[in-house]
Parts: C-alpha cells; structure tokens; sequence
C-alpha cells in the first residue's frame, strides 16, 4: 500500500495536497490485486480564450510536461470531458479536437483514456468527438479493478438516458457485490447544485444501479474543482480544472469563472494522481512543478 | 380599477415581464429564449397568485429549468409551452437553460420574483 509520504515521493512536485479513503466494503489487506495508480485530467476546454486564463494556449502543455515529469509513471490516464472548449462551428470544433489530440499525444503514458463533456459533444451528440476519440461509453479492466465511462453529455439535456442505463445494469449483472468499480463521467451523477445546472438530469437511476456494490468509486469533472462527496457509502471526486476555476457549489449567485491572479497563475488547476488498492488515494497536481 | 386600465398598467409596468391578465383564466406571464438569452430575463408575480408562464424559442430547442419551484420543460421552437404555476413561496428564484446550447450557454438565465 502506498502510503502518504510514498506518495509525495511518487509525485516529486510541491504544492499537492492529498486525501484517502478506504473502499468502504474492503478489508485493508484483503486481495487487491497489484496496487497502481493513474491520472485524471479534466476539463482541458482547449480553445477558450478570455480572460479567466490568459495562459490558455499553453496550460495543457504544462500539465503534459508535469505529468511526463511524475517519478513513477502512472499505468494510465484518464481525461474526464470537455476535452475543448465549444463552439457552433462544426470545422473549428474539429480542428480543436485534432490540437488537442496532438498536444496530449505527448504524455509519455500511451494508454490514454478519453471522456466527453457538454463541450465537446452536446451540440452534435458526440459526432465529432467519436471521430476523434471514439466510443462515449465503455468499460475496461485494470489489475483486478473494473472502470466504467459513463456518456452524460452526448444527450443535451445532461442525460445517460434509457439505453445507456440498460447498458450499465447489464455490464453490473456481471459483477459481484464487492468487486472494486471506478466510474468516470464528466458532470456530477447526484444533484450537487441543481440551482446551478450541476446534476445528471437521471444521474440517480445510475446511482441506485450500483448501489448494491460496496466498493464504488466516481471521479468526475464539469465543476472545475476539487470536491468530494458521498451518496451512501459511494464516494464521488470531483477534479480541478486545466482553464479557471469556478467557484464553490451555491457560494455566489452565479457560477461565473474565478477572476484570473496573475500573481498565482495556475491558482485552483491541476490533475490529479489516483493511487488505487485496498485505498483509493488522491494527490492533487499542480499545473507546473514549482 | 377597470380591467383595460390595469391591463395597460401591466404592460407599462417597468418589469418587463410583469403578468398580463388572459381573458380568461390566470395571468400569462411571457418569456422568449434565443441563444443565449431569455427576454425578459426578470419577471415579476405575486405569492399565490396563478399565473402561466408562456415560453416560447426564437431559434433552437432550449430548456426552462427553475428548481427553486419544481419546474422542468423544453423550449421547442414554432409551439408555446405553457407552464402553469402557483407560486407558493416568495423570494427571487433562477431560472436557467438546461439544454446546452453553446458558447454562452452557462449565462443563460433569468429570475422570478415572487412577492409576498
């Protein structure tokens, strides 16, 4: 088991902070399997430009290169959504992907994992996104642990939506009640905020589906922030941003962008390090090391 | 007050999207969506009082999402989606589109103010 101060080494960068917690169904020591981590990116929103981030040509880039730079590699990467940032235009939108493509074809790690957001696939349902980046939804296994993507953007009005929802309960169908489920999705599946559009419109009904298993964990995006919360015993992450920071669920009226502060560029974005065993533990990565 | 003149009033009213009296029935309330925008994007009524909220689109399927109150449709151009509704609280309640709809869909919002 890794192990707090192994994992700062792991890491080799300042400026992280970390948190774990147990699967809550699993005995510490129980057989997990190898232990192994990975890394989420979230929220890239490649091609926005304004003022919340005057550094967003090249912000992805650092994060690349800090990654590159993590003393252990990690075995793969995840990227939970809005891998670009939207725009009505059906070329330029294409054109964003194939950047965007380009600069994480730089990760060292070549298993690379991808997500879409509201801003890569809800204007056209995810066609371009599958074009570059393929299926919306699936599964894969990794050293005894079972990953399940979840689509809740391709539908416009923030839903998974029946036949996904079939398509989940039936891959479920195949697991037993303690086996370790990592799901990735890009908005929050519970009502996290509803008065500022942070739920999956059918979010529960995925909820209740794996609420039989006792060792679930969600990582997810959209809210360009840390933030973690528990629906019964399932521990749902939420990860900082690569482009600006949004501010706390229900702390301001609106959920505008953080103001940029040229004095900590980089102030509030970051990826993160998932180590996963018996523990799921979290470090939080800096854009750049420092 | 005669019904004409309060009808004028209303119209006149420096809320631009204060209820209107239907003919029959209880006030309609208004409101336009277009990208990225509802118009009026304040409107005003008072605690329990009926009213129909008339919501129409100028270009798009766009949706009308107040949780404060319970209320949830799409806005599908070329109809009226009508939502009924009896205020039965007061306070300043948001309303936003839940139906991603671009760059600037995250600004588009409105408030219903309720007045006890």
């Amino acid at each position: 088991m890794v192990d707090r101060r192994e994992f700062l080494k792991l890491a080799g960068v300042a400026g992280v902070t970390f948190t774990a917690g147990l699967f809550p169904g699993r005995q510490v020591g129980a057989q997990a399997g190898s232990d192994f981590h990975f890394v989420q990116f979230s929220d890239t929103h490649w091609g926005y430009k304004g003022p919340a981030n005057p550094d967003a040509e090249h912000t992805l880039e650092k994060a690349v290169a800090t990654v590159n730079g993590l003393a252990k590699q990690p075995d793969f990467i995840v990227f939970t959504g809005d891998l670009t940032h939207t725009t009505d235009d059906a070329t330029e939108r294409r054109a964003r992907m194939k950047r965007f493509r380009e600069i994480v074809s730089a990760l060292s790690v070549k298993d690379v994992r991808f997500m879409p957001g509201e801003h890569d696939a809800s204007l056209d349902k995810g066609e371009a996104y599958k074009e570059f980046f393929g299926a919306t939804h699936y599964t894969f296994d990794h050293k005894g642990v079972h990953f399940i993507a979840l689509d809740n953007v391709s539908d416009p009005a923030a839903k998974l939506g029946d036949e996904q929802l079939a398509w989940l309960a039936a891959d479920l169908k195949q697991r037993k009640p303690d086996d370790r489920i990592i799901v990735m999705t890009h908005r929050p599946l519970f009502d996290l905020q509803p008065q500022w559009d942070w739920t999956t419109a059918d979010g529960a009904k995925a909820i209740e589906l794996l609420m039989p298993f006792k060792n679930v964990v969600v990582f997810y995006g959209h809210i360009h922030q840390e933030h973690h919360q528990m629906t019964g015993h399932i521990a749902h992450h939420a990860a900082n941003s690569l482009i600006f920071a949004l501010p706390a669920p229900g702390s301001q009226p609106k959920r505008a962008p953080l103001a940029y502060d040229a004095a900590t560029p980089g102030k509030g974005l970051g990826t993160r390090d998932v180590t996963v065993g018996d523990k799921v533990g979290l470090l939080e990565l800096p854009v750049t090391k420092s | 007050m005669h019904r004409r003149a309060l009808v004028a009033l209303l119209l006149g009213s420096a809320v631009g999207g204060a209820a209107r009296l239907a003919a029959d029935g209880p006030a309609e309330i208004r409101i336009s969506a277009k990208k990225f925008e509802y118009h009026p994007n304040k409107v005003a009524t008072k605690l329990g009082r009926p009213i129909v909220l008339v919501l129409t689109s100028e270009d798009r399927i766009h949706g009308f999402k107040m949780p404060d109150l319970g209320i949830r449709t799409d806005i599908v151009p070329g109809q009226e989606t009508r939502v009924p509704l009896t205020p039965d609280k007061a306070g300043s309640f948001t309303f936003f589109c839940d139906v991603f709809c671009g760059d600037g869909h995250e600004d588009m919002d409105g408030i219903l103010v309720v007045e006890a």
